[in-house]
């Protein structure tokens, strides 16, 4: 016994040495060529958002590979290094101080869900670091290490698409539906701020746990509560049970119209086209956008990516804030963070959606509002968008309007 | 009455899920807590028979009920056989299983390291068709009725039959309850007590994956879709009394509806909170479950 004991801890040691000894070697620090930068990309690639992430990761790399393709970032090649922080948060914050403090990178693109913003937050801060986040959020954040490009704030999602719903299809009674966290509950709040305005009744404002999969009581509830028309912040796992028990329950999205802000091609492929058929989504990109940036892009993307990859809203942004980065750096003369920061703001880029321009004063982006309802193959007829993009305002739902700002470029004043 | 049906719908399923843990833990005193993942089986076999075959809903019924037949009968030869009588190993092992069986379907059972890659396997979230007259609601007794909810319904009430019948009409059916009341003299009276586990086994996971085809057409199918289903089920099966097939059904019953019904009231959390009230009031007042066998 003890003599398998001792052989045990032996082992044991060696195979300790043996891990660590990479570590070790590796304590001099990283030197990168002189004629390289290098760039975080941190999308999770497993766990319960990497469908959607994994595309995003994909999307980073084309970008950068682009821009490599036609000389780099003043003189100098990017170097994606590639982490993958797995779908939980407290993974994302450890990700973020790796590349920031051990790899030096000037810029983290990353970051899907706000719980992931949020973690990496505290780390991009302090370390003077910048991250560039790409999904549509619930707002009410104005940092100055943080640009967004590419993210859309609520003001984006429903100052177009609540008054289409009562003017072009007459409803007046809204019932709001979403996850239980941060971004469904900002975009209720801001929801209620513009129903107000238009004079339209709130009739429900109800939440389900993230990942909740049982919505038949939810859906019923809708049913009975008078409602005429459904807006949606639900997110993930929980779309396709929730328009699939929609289906179950002899809903008609001709008599009964849905609009979501979170339902893109990726999640409709996921559910079968023919439940989500009909129903509507208010984002700025969708994969049928008719520019001719935009048939590059797709295009470009299924040769990277495979025939069957479809492009969607969050990969879009990701795309828009690669390259918005890169012409703030070319701008500046220099890739770090403050330089990049002074210089982004009133850049514009011909993005697949159209024309975006960053704000200087928040930080976030001009973006083209749009409506599409969705077909028999998955895809979004668009029915509805602004002739030019509509100016970000991440605190609409506490007030903030173009005149009166919140979030300036010294920072949130409430 | 909507919510009526609506309990009965998430009680059938409920009832298919503890009626096979019910069985096993019944029969051979094993937590499966891989049982959850039995459900999620059923529904891939469904995704995958749907997706290469060309099979229907209907026709993924029998064939989910071998496939994971098949895998509770390897499950239990391989693992579970050598650990009777001690729960807190089998516990553990089977908890082991169960995390080994999701990632098993994320990884494409190992071909995904050679590139293979199956349609319909992989982390990412499947969709089965569902047949059109499923898709319809019928109208009873002044309320709207999903057909597909009615049809859960009745596959339950089937399935109950069948396992009454065999449990309580049949020659295995009384070698299943003679083991589970005396393992040791059973088997001096000649019975193959072993063969008998195994094949209580098997037909309990079996159950779980015909529940699992079900939960396919309504819900998300994803490696991890299985996990609530084994807590909800043992809630089922302990407020029941153990190894008792109409307090699980009971149970069953009353659970789901306590859950439907204050669901629409306040909302789904509070529901699940409620639930886990009653299951604490009627373990502090009947500790045993609602139904006692006698013969213990």
């Amino acid at each position: 016994m003890s003599h398998s004991r001792r052989t045990f801890m032996k082992t044991g040691a060696l195979a300790a040495i043996g891990l660590a000894a990479p570590t070790i070697l590796r304590l001099g620090g990283r030197a990168w060529a002189a004629d390289e930068v290098p760039v975080g990309i941190m999308y999770s690639l497993t766990g319960t958002t990497a469908i959607v992430e994994k595309s995003m990761n994909q999307c980073a790399q084309m970008a950068i590979a682009e821009i490599n393709a036609k000389g780099g970032v003043l003189g100098k090649k990017l170097r994606p290094i590639i982490e993958d922080p797995a779908s939980e948060p407290r993974t994302y914050s450890e990700k973020a101080r790796k590349l920031t403090i051990e790899d030096k990178v000037p810029v983290i693109f990353g970051c899907y869900t706000s719980a992931s913003r949020k973690a990496v937050l505290p780390v991009v801060e302090r370390r003077k670091g910048l991250l560039v986040w790409p999904t549509w959020y619930e707002g009410e954040e104005c940092s100055k290490n943080v640009l967004y490009a590419g993210s859309a704030v609520p003001n984006q999602q429903l100052e177009n698409s609540l008054p289409w719903l009562k003017k072009n299809l007459g409803r007046n009674k809204l019932f709001i539906v979403g996850s239980d966290y941060a971004f469904p509950r900002g975009m209720a709040k801001t929801s209620k701020t513009i129903c107000k305005g238009i004079g339209m009744e709130v009739v429900g404002d109800e939440y389900l746990p993230l990942g909740h999969t049982e919505w038949a009581s939810m859906v019923s509830k809708i049913g009975s509560s008078g409602a005429d028309v459904i807006f949606s912040n639900v997110v993930g796992d929980s779309i396709v049970a929730f328009y699939r028990e929609l289906r179950n329950q002899g809903y008609d999205f001709e008599k009964l119209p849905l609009c979501s802000s979170t339902t893109t091609e990726v999640e409709i492929k996921a559910m079968g086209p023919e439940y989500a058929k009909g129903s509507y989504v208010s984002l700025p990109y969708f994969q049928t956008v008719d520019t001719p940036q935009n048939k590059v892009f797709v295009e470009a993307f299924k040769a990277y990516a495979g025939p069957d990859a479809v492009t969607h809203a969050a990969m879009e942004a990701v795309y828009i804030g690669v390259h918005i980065w890169a012409m703030a750096a070319e701008k500046a003369g220099d890739v770090s963070p403050e330089a990049v920061v002074a210089n982004a703001g009133g850049l514009s880029f011909d993005a697949p959606q159209g024309k975006v321009t960053i704000d200087a004063e928040n930080l976030h982006t001009y973006l083209t509002p749009r409506i599409g309802k969705t077909r028999d193959d998955g895809l979004l007829d668009i029915v509805d968008q602004y002739p030019q993009p509509l100016l970000p305002l991440p605190y609409s739902g506490v007030g903030e309007t173009a005149d009166k700002r919140i979030c300036t470029a010294k920072g949130a004043t409430l | 009455m909507e919510t009526f049906v609506i309990g009965l719908s998430i009680a059938s399923i409920l009832f298919m899920v503890a009626l096979g843990l019910a069985i096993i833990y019944g029969t051979m005193k094993v937590i499966n807590l891989a049982h959850g993942e039995m459900v999620m089986i059923g529904a891939y076999v469904t995704v995958l028979a749907t997706k290469h075959l060309g099979f229907n809903l209907y026709l993924c019924l029998p064939l989910a009920f071998l496939v994971t037949a098949g895998f509770g009968l390897v499950i239990e030869r391989t693992v579970v056989r050598r650990l009777y009588g001690r729960l807190l190993d089998t516990l553990l092992a089977t908890w082991g299983i169960a995390l080994i069986l999701q990632q098993l379907i994320r990884i494409h059972f190992g071909l995904g390291l050679f590139g293979i890659h199956i349609d319909g396997l992989g982390s990412d979230l499947q969709n089965v068709p569902v047949p059109a007259e499923l898709q319809k609601t019928l109208y009873f007794l002044g309320a709207n009725i999903p057909v597909y909810r009615a049809f859960i319904f009745m596959v339950a009430l089937l399935l109950g039959a069948i396992t009454w019948w065999l449990i309580y009409k049949t020659r295995f059916g009384s070698q299943l309850r003679a083991v589970s009341v005396a393992r040791n003299t059973a088997a001096a009276c000649g019975v193959n007590d072993k063969r008998v586990n195994m094949l209580a086994f098997a037909y309990g996971s079996g159950l779980a994956g015909i529940a699992g085809v079900l939960v396919s057409g309504f819900k998300t199918v994803s490696p991890d879709m299985g996990t609530p289903y084994v807590v909800d089920a043992f809630l089922v099966v302990v407020a029941g009394g153990v190894g008792h097939l109409v307090g699980t059904f009971i149970s069953a019953g009353i659970l789901g509806e306590v859950q439907s019904f204050v669901a629409t009231w306040l909302n789904d959390v509070y529901g699940r909170t409620v639930l886990f009230a009653v299951v604490i009031l009627i373990l502090l007042f009947k500790p045993q479950g609602l139904f006692v066998s006698r013969s213990r």
